[in-house]
């Protein structure tokens, strides 16, 4: 018995690494690295024009222009390249192949979430380049795994959105807010927890939404941020508080998209 | 059970517990966190007319406005509400000009100058702003004349510095266009020097408006020779004792 379930785990992973290698695949021929090169390239040499404008600090405007550029270009390509890659999949009927096959859902969403994830790593490791011949290689460092962790928990929603809704316009959306109002719910809850905004009702009612939401949101505000480039490096409490963050978040989503997945009648 | 669903059975047990189990810890890791804080953050020194008119994107009056509404809402930060005398008026006078640089007919950081950041309780830093509505006055004088006639007014009732309201109301009415400033702009100089007691100088710029034809409205003609009747009838008076 035991000896089967362990043929059927090894059979699993197989199938998941072959669903992630062929993920990886696509993404080589749909030419996805040298996209990221290529905007890469574009923020720096941007940068290099933005520090020539500047008459003072001149690396550090080039430094905070190239990190803030190269972190939402980052973001808007993975995501966009996982929803498309999805509903490719999903439109080209190449799911349902796969759901035909003696295969659990779950094995399909992790090896799609593995094969993201090494993209992002990627994706961080280029980003981070610029930030190497910048400034410290520590700082830089610290910086790109933090894109890589934020990064990882855009792709797991997008995993989880596009699973959801199907459709690429509403889980754009809905990834687009996330990200959002993952940056700036810090902004939201101080706002709404301030005097400046009255005492009645209304603005009782407006702290409390904005402190349930915080709940079920993760501090996207935390995360690689560029002050570190220039001198105020994260404390490791913060990188410790950030890796279990994203990994109970990306459980949680892509949990969720297995149980949309699992009750999905093809 | 909607359509094209399966039933919840279907779903293996692991799965909605794995949900149940990462949203308990998601909740209970942030609700175990530590409220943030507001922290005031200083205003930093705007950008350099170069790098702004390249941000811009060919759209200088979006991203003036945009600058303003900034720069406005400063004081307010998530959170935390910074007194107008904490604020560093230097820097604030920089974007001002900065602003103005990328939407020269904009009155908007004249407003913000001369009636919001002058209202500050620091006589110095009133100072600092009706100086600077004076020298945008200097630059353009049609644009930006109720500024300083409001600069003026803020100069008398506010600071108490006579001379200095004079200043520039003459500034107003050597500088301001005849048709686009009101008559009684012009004649501010003269309604203050009658403050300070000039009641001589008062009379002859006041001889000297109706004498060269500048006002032709008939009822601030009379107005004005009333009020120049007045002044020598005060003059007479202060001349009787002797």
């Amino acid at each position: 018995m035991n000896q089967v379930t362990a043929t059927e785990a090894v059979s699993h992973w197989s199938r998941m690494l072959g669903i992630s290698r062929y993920t990886l695949l696509e993404a080589w021929r749909n030419r996805f690295p040298v996209l990221v090169l290529v905007i890469v390239a574009v923020v720096y040499a941007i940068g290099m024009f933005v520090k020539e404008l500047a008459i003072t600090e001149s690396t550090q405007v080039q430094i905070g222009f190239v990190a803030a550029s190269a972190r939402l270009a980052a973001v808007f390509v993975v995501a966009l390249h996982v929803l498309q890659g999805l509903a490719r999949e999903a439109q080209d009927k190449v799911a349902e192949i796969i759901f035909s096959l003696d295969l659990p859902r779950a094995i399909y969403v992790l090896g799609k979430f593995l094969a993201y994830a090494v993209l992002c790593a990627g994706v961080s490791a280029l980003c981070a380049l610029p930030m190497l011949i910048l400034g410290s290689s520590s700082l830089a460092l610290a910086w790109g795994a933090s894109l890589m962790l934020e990064l990882w928990l855009v792709a797991a929603a997008s995993v989880f959105c596009m699973v959801t809704f199907s459709q690429l316009l509403p889980a754009a959306t809905f990834v687009g807010g996330f990200y959002l109002l993952g940056r700036s719910i810090t902004a939201i809850q101080l706002m709404s927890a301030s005097t400046l905004s009255g005492d009645d009702w209304g603005a009782r009612a407006a702290a409390i939404v904005a402190d349930l939401l915080s709940l079920v949101l993760p501090r996207l505000d935390a995360f690689t941020q560029t002050a570190w480039l220039l001198g105020a490096p994260p404390v490791p409490i913060t990188a410790g508080s950030m890796l279990v963050q994203v990994l109970v978040y990306v459980t949680l989503l892509l949990a969720a998209a297995m149980f949309d997945l699992y009750r999905r009648n093809f | 059970m909607t359509v094209g669903q399966r039933a919840l059975f279907r779903v293996p047990i692991p799965v909605p517990a794995v949900v149940a189990a990462a949203l308990i810890l998601q909740i209970g890791m942030r609700a175990a966190e530590q409220r943030p804080t507001a922290m005031a953050t200083d205003l930093p020194a705007p950008p350099s007319q170069m790098i702004l008119a390249t941000a811009a994107f060919g759209e200088p009056i979006g991203l003036a406005q945009g600058l303003t509404l900034y720069i406005q809402a400063f004081d307010t930060q998530p959170g935390i509400s910074i007194p107008f005398k904490d604020l560093n008026y230097d820097r604030i006078e920089s974007w001002l000009t900065s602003i103005l640089a990328l939407h020269p007919t904009g009155q908007y950081p004249m407003l913000l100058a001369s009636q919001v950041y002058s209202q500050v309780p620091d006589q110095n830093r009133q100072r600092q702003m009706l100086e600077f509505a004076y020298r945008q006055f200097e630059h353009d004088p049609v644009r930006h004349w109720r500024w300083l006639a409001h600069a003026a007014l803020v100069a008398k009732h506010s600071l108490h510095d006579l001379p200095l309201a004079l200043r520039y109301a003459r500034a107003l009415a050597q500088r301001a266009d005849h048709g686009s400033v009101p008559g009684w702009a012009r004649q501010m100089h003269i309604f203050l020097l009658e403050d300070m007691g000039e009641y001589e100088s008062a009379k002859i710029l006041l001889g000297g408006l109706l004498a060269n034809g500048t006002v032709t409205d008939p009822h601030e003609i009379l107005f004005l020779m009333e009020r120049l009747k007045a002044l020598e009838d005060v003059e007479k008076s202060t001349v009787a004792p002797k």
